[in-house]
Parts: structure tokens; sequence; C-alpha cells
């Protein structure tokens, strides 16, 4: 999509995955690329069933293939093509240089097996070192995650920890080996507010310390404020908008992204005052629409879009926009109220 | 009925057995009121007993303790009769939009069962044609009627819950996370829709919610819960603007800011620790553990709400 010459540590290009169900083809990645470099955070937005999680779980080849089908589009991870590696080659990637948190950690665990020898498990693939060792390694880890009384932890069931314990032994598990990407999907959504920003904290720490990469997907876009150095919007399995996370929160140039932008209740908004919103509900994935994926919710739908699908137009320098409106053809139109406008909260002492 | 609120709770509470010697503090004593046509957001993290307070209002379960005034009438522990003729008055909107919603039953039979329940209608077609006007009401259509839930998005569904609540012309409505399961653009139309039917209708609602953004929005007055404890309680405005509270003010600085740079130039106070267990919970304030205020008398007394401004309330023993 905007990818220099240089090297990237991640860059995935025109990525499109089907899934194969009875009912028909589920298009639900089509054509997603992007990049990340060394050390920084991209957060992925978008709705449920907009491609997210799909193309996360593409990149680490973790899609059961079938019903999943890699249509085009290419994965390369420090110019090494992933798409192509088998499953046992795959296991030298994942866990070592890529890991993954999950949003629920009930599931994202081992119900039969303690703590420790989850932890364990990982550590002795990938590092090779004795059980005892890994022993020590999985305790440090736990510390490092700050929970509290890491040895007694070590030897417990994950039902018996709290959501925040089993998201902070996810986090543990994830970085044990010093992976160089971290890939979060929606890893604060399952927890409430106070845990929510101390998971957060941690994640912000750990990367500061260890210089680890991570994809954050999520919905909220608070956490993605407080996250990401760029953003990529997805909606119907494309990626509409993407930049920095300022360009994104305070130039936004796709309508979607007006919408979800304006779709926040703000704090100095009046009270009970009607919400930005936009009609309707996202395309059907088994036939996505001709021309844009937004068209029939967009207010600004133009002729063309119901036509033809916009390619991507710059705005600025690493920002680009899949719309119409940027084209010099099309009229100049305003965003709705309060997305530019959008108040900017004073910072206090 | 001028100068009455609605609904006026004393001394509620709700205990649950847990063991043989546990006994899950879910509700423990809170005292509110709600005037009609106003909103009452309920905020508070999961397990603070929000659900309850919403689900005891309705009678869906007894309380132990304290009374429920509904029109002035204590409606607490009140006989199978006179709850069936409450739900005429008061109904709920589930968090759960595919839970909640019976999947053997038509949307038409889903939205018209309190109507089949009350016999409001004689003839199909008055029953037939008030569940289409509600189902346009709700921006559903006539086609609808004949449809099943499985049939619909988390959205419609969440619509369809919305227009049962409202098929019997209820004046209380309890949302209980109405619009957690959904997404930020669906959020905002069902948001809309309710603050349109609350003017509309004059209805008044308990809207209970961990989103704090959201609350804000639709809400006249919130209380803050805590552990089955309300600790704090006010006009909207008044506590977001100055909460009196340390775990209010825990709370409110906990949520992200959709707004980069004030995210990083000012990096949140984060509250340590986390919610301990209701079952037998200690004495003392509840929020102690977590609390940088906290003293020796903390840990020994309950502090109760006292004022910090008009009609704002607060239960602390430190507050400044």
């Amino acid at each position: 999509m905007m990818s220099d010459k240089k090297g990237h540590l991640l860059e995935v290009e025109n990525l499109a995955v089907s899934f194969d169900t009875y009912a028909g083809e589920v298009q639900a990645v089509r054509g997603v690329g992007f990049h990340l470099d060394e050390g920084e955070t991209l957060a992925i937005v978008g709705e449920s069933g907009s491609g997210k999680s799909v193309s996360m779980k593409m990149v680490m080849q973790l899609l059961d293939m079938p019903p999943a089908r890699l249509k085009s589009g290419s994965v390369r991870y420090k110019g090494e093509e992933m798409t192509t590696k088998s499953d046992k080659e795959m296991e030298k990637y994942r866990g070592r240089e890529f890991s993954m948190i999950f949003q629920d950690s009930m599931t994202g665990l081992n119900p039969t097996m303690r703590i420790g020898r989850q932890l364990c498990e990982g550590i002795i693939k990938h590092q090779k070192v004795s059980r005892a060792q890994a022993e020590k390694t999985a305790i440090e880890m736990l510390t490092q995650v700050g929970l509290p009384n890491p040895a007694a932890i070590y030897k417990r069931y994950p039902h018996t920890l709290s959501g925040g314990q089993r998201q902070r032994v996810m986090i543990a598990m994830a970085i044990s080996c010093n992976p160089s990407i971290l890939f979060a999907d929606e890893p604060t959504t399952a927890l409430d507010v106070t845990m929510q920003a101390q998971i957060l904290k941690l994640m912000r720490d750990l990367q500061k310390k260890t210089g680890t990469a991570i994809i954050l997907v999520t919905h909220d876009l608070g956490v993605v404020a407080s996250m990401a150095d760029r953003i990529s919007v997805m909606y119907a399995g494309q990626i509409i908008e993407a930049g920095t996370a300022q360009q994104v929160f305070y130039n936004p140039s796709h309508p979607y992204t007006w919408g979800l932008l304006g779709a926040m209740p703000n704090m100095i908004q009046e009270v009970k005052e009607e919400l930005y919103s936009i009609p309707g509900t996202p395309p059907d994935l088994f036939a996505p629409p001709r021309g844009c994926a937004f068209a029939a919710r967009c207010e600004y739908c133009l002729e063309a879009c119901l036509k033809e699908e916009p390619g991507y137009y710059k705005c600025s320098d690493g920002h680009v926009s899949k719309c119409w409106l940027m084209d010099e053809r099309a009229s100049e139109v305003k965003p709705p109220e309060g997305v530019y406008t959008r108040p900017r909260k004073e910072a206090s002492v | 009925m001028s100068g009455q609120p609605l609904i006026q709770v004393n001394h509620l509470k709700k205990y649950f057995k847990a063991g043989p010697k546990a006994v899950l503090k879910a509700v423990d004593d809170i005292s509110f009121s709600i005037e009609k046509g106003e909103t009452l957001g309920m905020v508070g993290e999961s397990g603070c007993g929000k659900t309850t307070v919403g689900r005891t209002l309705l009678q869906l379960y007894e309380p132990d303790a304290g009374e429920i005034l509904f029109k002035g009438k204590n409606i607490a522990g009140c006989s199978r009769k006179e709850k069936k003729q409450l739900t005429r008055e008061m109904q709920m909107i589930f968090q759960d939009p595919y839970a909640s919603l019976s999947g053997f039953k038509t949307v038409g039979d889903i939205i018209g069962e309190g109507l089949d329940i009350h016999k409001i209608y004689r003839k199909r077609e008055e029953r037939q044609d008030r569940i289409y006007e509600l189902l346009e009401m709700v921006g559903l259509h006539r086609e609808h009627y004949n449809r099943f839930p499985h049939e619909f998005s988390g959205g419609q569904r969440q619509r369809i819950g919305i227009a049962r609540a409202l098929a019997l012309n209820p004046e209380f409505i309890v949302c209980d996370e109405a619009i957690s399961a959904l997404d930020v653009s669906i959020q905002a139309q069902v948001m809309n829709m309710l603050i349109k039917f609350q003017k509309e209708m004059d209805l008044t609602y308990l809207f209970i919610s961990h989103d704090l953004s959201m609350v804000r929005h639709i809400s006249d007055k919130i209380a803050v819960m805590y552990l089955g404890t309300m600790v704090e309680y006010g006009d909207m405005e008044e506590v977001y603007n100055h909460p009196a509270h340390p775990y209010t003010q825990g709370l409110l600085e906990a949520v992200p800011i959709a707004d980069p740079d004030y995210e990083r130039s000012n990096p949140h106070h984060i509250m340590a620790g986390e919610v301990p267990s209701p079952i037998n919970p200690k004495p003392g304030c509840r929020f102690c553990g977590r609390c940088q205020r906290a003293t020796d008398i903390c840990s020994q007394e309950m502090p109760p709400l006292t004022e910090v401004a008009k009609g704002h309330l607060a239960a602390c023993h430190h507050l400044k």
C-alpha cells in the first residue's frame, strides 16, 4: 500500500482471505496491506466482522485451512515470505518471533494445566533450556507483569485467577520468549476500566523496555488513542484509512472514520443531544457491493462510489484514504459537525 | 404526583447465599430516588451489584430488606398478582441481544407477549397493528413480523428488545448494559433512539452501564457503585466535574480519552489492585484496600453518605 523500498519488520500486501461455507464464499478480508516497524504500535480499528482478527490470524498462519482460504497476498517478516511456510516451519516463528494475546483469557489459557506448566511449555520449546531454568524464567515473567506472589500463581489453575490476573498471565506467556511482534487481539475488551488502564500501562511499559512491536486490534478508540503510533481503520474487509494517530484523530478524511469519531459522546457535548450516527449496517460479505463498500451508508455518496471501488488517495505524508471524495474531480465536502472541531481535552495537572 | 419521585429506594439489601457460611452481599443498604422523566445512570465495575439493583427494582429478585416505593407505594415483596400488574409499568432492556430473545418465537410474538398476557387487545388486527407500529418506531419493518430472532443482527435484535419493552407503554425502563454488546456506530443509533423515546413518552430510565461516557450522555443523575454499596450519588455534571469519592476519581481517570495528544501528555494515575470478592466482605469501607486515603477508621467503620454539595452525596471518611 504505502511501503517504501526500505525493509520493514513486517509487510503485508494485498491480503485476501475467504471462508468457504455451505452458504457460499465469505470474503472476510479483501485486499489488506500494512507494514510495521520495530518498536512501534499499529492499531487496527474496526467494528465486528470487519476482518481485523482474520487478518491478524492470517499473518500468524493461525487459521484453519479449509474453511479459510488465502486468495492472494503476501506476508513478509524480515523480508521472508510467511504464507508459503508449512505448519512445522511456522512453529519456529509462533511464540518466539510472533506471539499473541487473546481477548478472552479464559479460553486463551488451557484450563486443565497449571499456570506454570503452560508458561514453561513455550520457554522450553523455544529456548532449549532445562525445566528448572524454565521455571526460573517463568516466575521472573510473572513478576514482570506485576502479579503479586508469582511463586504461588505458578502453581495455580487459570480458573482460580481473576480476569485481570489471567490477562497478565497471558501477557507473561506472550513475552516470555522476547518476541519481536506482539499481536494483541482486543486485549482489554473483557476487562473493567480500572483493570484496562492497568493492562494498557503494563503493555506500554513492556514495550519501552523490550522494544517489541505491537499490533493492537480493537474497536475502542480511547484505547487506540492511548496506545497507537499509527492507525489503520478497517471496514468490510478492507483498510479504508491509514495514518499516524494524530492524522487519523485530528484530520480524518474518510466518512466512515468521521462516523466512528462522531458516534462517541464527547465530554463537552450537550447531554442528551443527538449523537452522530452512521445509518444502516455493514454490507454482507457473501456478496460485497460492486463499488465502495461503505457507499450504502455514506451520506456523501457520489455516483462513482456505487460503480467503482476507489483506490487509495494520499492525504498527506503517510496518510491515505480509500474514498472518491479525495479525488480531484469530487467537490469539496464538509465533515459532520464536531469531527474536526472535536474539542481537545485540556491536559490537567 | 408533583414533588414525589417515581421511584424511591430506601435501604435496599439483597444477599445471596454462596455456601454454608458464605453470604454474597450483592446490594448492601443503598438508597436513591428517580424523578419521573429522568435517567439515573448507574456505573461501577463488574460484580458491584448494578444489575442486581435493576432486577430487584423490577421484583425479579426479592429484596432481603428495604423498601421500593413506586409512585409512593411500597412494592418490595408484593404478591404475584401485583407483580404481574407492575410489568405494565416497569420493563427491562437486557444486555445480551442474543440470549434475551426466545429463538422459538417470531418477532411479532416476542413483542406481543406482554400484550397477550395483559389481554390488551381483543381483536387480532388491533394487536397486529400495535406490533407493526412498534416495529416501525424502533426502525424495523412490518415484514419482520414473522421472522425469527436469528435472522437479525445484534443491533436489530436490540431494537426488537426495545420494542418489546415499549409494548405496554411502561413508565419506567431498566436498561441493563443495553448497548454494551453493540458496535460503536450501532451504539450511537440505539442511544439516540432511547433518548428520543424518553423525550416523546416521558419515560424514566435506570441506565446501568460501565461505559462512563455513554452514561454521561444520557443521565441526569448518576450513582457510582462499588462492591454492593453506593459510594457517590448526585447530579451528573456535578459528579463528573467534581468527583468527591476516591473511587469515582480513579474510575473517571481510568477511562481512555479518544485524543492521542491528551493521552500522551497526561499519564493516568492508575488505580492499583482489583475489586475484592463480595462474599463475606470485611467491615468498614469496601474500598479501603485500594484507597490511598485509607486510615484506621476506614477498616473499622462503613462511612455514611454525606452531602458534599447540594444533592451530591459521597461515602468516604476523608472527604476533602
